[in-house]
């Protein structure tokens, strides 16, 4: 498997995560490796076989509609990066 | 009087219980040695005062005649993948340096409410990725464990590799670690210490800093199988802020111990007998298959056919989920934010995430995101879950004919710190043996089973049926009672 440095800026760009053009050259041989590796998946006879959706039978539960938290604003903002007002700033969007 | 330091978690109980001593003593004795063991780099945050007031807490109640919490008295290391409210959670990542949960974890919540206190939080791999301890942002961890006359930093193998140390080198007498692909069982291996990951759904994940959320599952990491036993039931038991916790009562499992294997059948899978084992391991097996049958047992040879591919199926569901999860460090609500002059939101995203993650962690993300990208998605994901399907199916079919499994927990003691860091590839095949199991969300346990001829530990691993821990439980104090281990690394920090 052999993924070249645009596949990996495709890749990196999709995943909101900025690279240097040294960084896709890295990567490209790197990731292609682990792919090629991952690859042997496809020996594998699936036919008919279900893909797997939970690893211990569980019955999902449905909780009361109701209000059972909120009201902490400012509990939960006093983590952010930045924030004014009681709300979280971020670059301006529209041009 | 007996330095508090090496007892575990039964003896501080009972001790503080009985009044042989008091559990500020106790952690205060931890406290002094945490704060003398820096170059193990074990702990990213001390926390000193919440170990003694938990411990003022149990001498109160022993004072006022009181019945004592399950872990009253005994202090524990946090692994950094548990939001502590107040303090510092990162998940050893720069992305979350500065963090503070306004918010407690299930799991610690659980451990806190059963008397326990917390002496710090424990370094890891970043995010819980890597099997070395080597992906934190803040520094390896350094085994206790060296080579004799060799100085050579050897690694406490990963994620938990902070809470490997602390127990292995008498820091803490348990630690919560979690294990997504081994990332309790393959640390306890290296180090020469117990540790379980329970059937997935047995401990709340809310609250535990995600990576593969189909995967992970907290876990106890103590000296031996009975600090297992009593610190797991402590950190179990359902919640219903995670939709996949298991709405069952947790077993006593500390009282139903029993080494007693009469009537048991232990299986043996063929397939785990890879090519380059080394002898050392491959004895070692041997050696646990003897002692599974003095205690009563009988062993069977069982197949487990799709093994091989548990691990390249891993490596596609792991990142996929991972570049999901941590799709939420984006700048913005918390943690580190990058913004480069006069960037727009996208590239904050972008700058933030660069800046934030590790080098390791962004390959999981890229992997991640590209076998879940349009096209490619059936041919990986989907086939990877069917590959689980199977995986899970041969484990189904191996438990009709026996009630445990055993193998190696690893394919080789702790290597020294580097040695494997130049190729992904070489580091992700230590989970070879571990890997299964996760998939197939089945408790298995390390106990330490010798040691190699450089005097490193080596560990067995038992698998067990969905929800049987004790199984998982009486087969490892089994061991443990024949194997008599005792080594403990001579300090050198």
């Amino acid at each position: 498997m052999s993924v070249d440095t645009a596949t990996v800026k495709k890749i990196a760009s999709l995943a909101r995560i900025a690279i240097t053009e040294e960084d896709a050259t890295r990567l490209a041989p790197e990731l292609g490796n682990i792919l090629g590796w991952i690859e042997q998946l496809g020996e594998v006879d699936t036919q008919g076989v279900e893909p797997m959706t939970a690893v211990i039978a569980n019955q999902l539960r449905l909780r009361d509609d109701v209000v059972n938290d909120g009201g902490i604003r400012d509990l939960l903002m006093q983590n952010a990066p930045q924030a004014e007002h009681g709300f979280f700033t971020v670059p301006k969007v529209i041009e | 009087m007996t330095d508090l330091t090496t007892l575990g978690i039964a003896a501080i109980r009972d001790g503080v219980r009985d009044g042989q001593f008091k559990a500020r003593e106790v952690a205060e004795a931890f406290n002094a040695k945490i704060a003398g063991a820096d170059a193990l780099n074990a702990f990213l945050v001390k926390t000193p005062e919440h170990a003694l007031a938990a411990a003022d807490a149990a001498d109160a109640a022993r004072a006022a005649g009181e019945t004592l919490k399950p872990l009253a008295g005994v202090p524990i290391g946090m692994k950094d993948l548990f939001a502590t409210k107040g303090v510092a959670t990162t998940a050893a990542s720069k992305i979350l340096e500065g963090f503070v949960p306004p918010y407690e974890s299930t799991v610690s919540q659980n451990l806190w409410n059963a008397g326990a206190g917390m002496l710090g939080k424990l370094n890891l791999d970043q995010f819980a990725m890597g099997s070395s301890n080597e992906t934190s942002a803040f520094g390896n961890v350094i085994s206790p464990w060296r080579r004799p006359n060799d100085t050579a930093a050897l690694a406490p193998g990963g994620s938990s590799g902070g809470s490997s140390t602390a127990v292995s080198a008498g820091l803490a007498p348990g630690a919560t670690g979690t294990d997504t692909g081994g990332s309790i069982r393959q640390p306890a291996a290296f180090t020469g210490i117990s540790g379980i990951k329970p059937t997935y759904g047995r401990c709340s994940r809310w609250g535990t800093i995600a990576f593969a959320s189909s995967l992970d599952q907290a876990g106890p990491m103590a000296r031996d199988v009975r600090d297992c036993a009593i610190m797991l039931e402590a950190m179990a038991g359902f919640d219903a802020k995670d939709a996949t916790s298991l709405k069952l009562d947790v077993p006593n499992w500390e009282a139903a111990l029993s080494t007693d294997l009469k009537g048991k059948r232990v299986g043996v899978p063929k397939e785990y007998r890879v090519d380059g084992m080394p002898a050392e391991i491959e004895a070692l097996w041997q050696q646990g298959i003897d002692w599974m049958r003095d205690a009563g047992a009988e062993i069977v040879e069982v197949s487990l056919p799709h093994t091989k591919y548990a691990l390249p199926a891993y490596y596609i569901i792991a990142p996929a989920e991972a570049s999901s999860n941590l799709a939420r460090y984006d700048g913005v609500r918390y943690g580190l934010r990058d913004l480069p002059e006069g960037a727009g939101l996208q590239d904050m995203y972008a700058a933030t995430r660069a800046a934030g993650f590790g080098d390791e962690v962004k390959r999981r993300i890229l992997i991640g995101t590209y076998v879940l990208s349009a096209g490619f998605y059936d041919a990986y994901y989907t086939q990877a879950q069917k590959v689980r399907t199977l995986i899970a199916r041969d484990f189904e079919r191996a438990f009709e004919r026996c009630d445990v499994l055993l193998t190696p927990t690893a394919p080789s003691a702790a290597f020294a710190l580097g040695e494997k860091q130049a190729d992904p590839l070489a580091m992700y095949l230590n989970d070879v043996f571990t890997v299964p199991a996760s998939l197939a969300g089945l408790p298995a346990m390390s106990v330490p089973g010798g040691l190699d001829k450089d005097g490193l530990p080596l560990g067995l691993q038992i698998i067990g049926k969905p929800l049987d821990e004790q199984g998982v439980l009486n087969a490892g104090l089994a061991i443990e009672q024949r194997a008599g281990f005792t080594a403990r690394p001579q300090a050198w920090w």
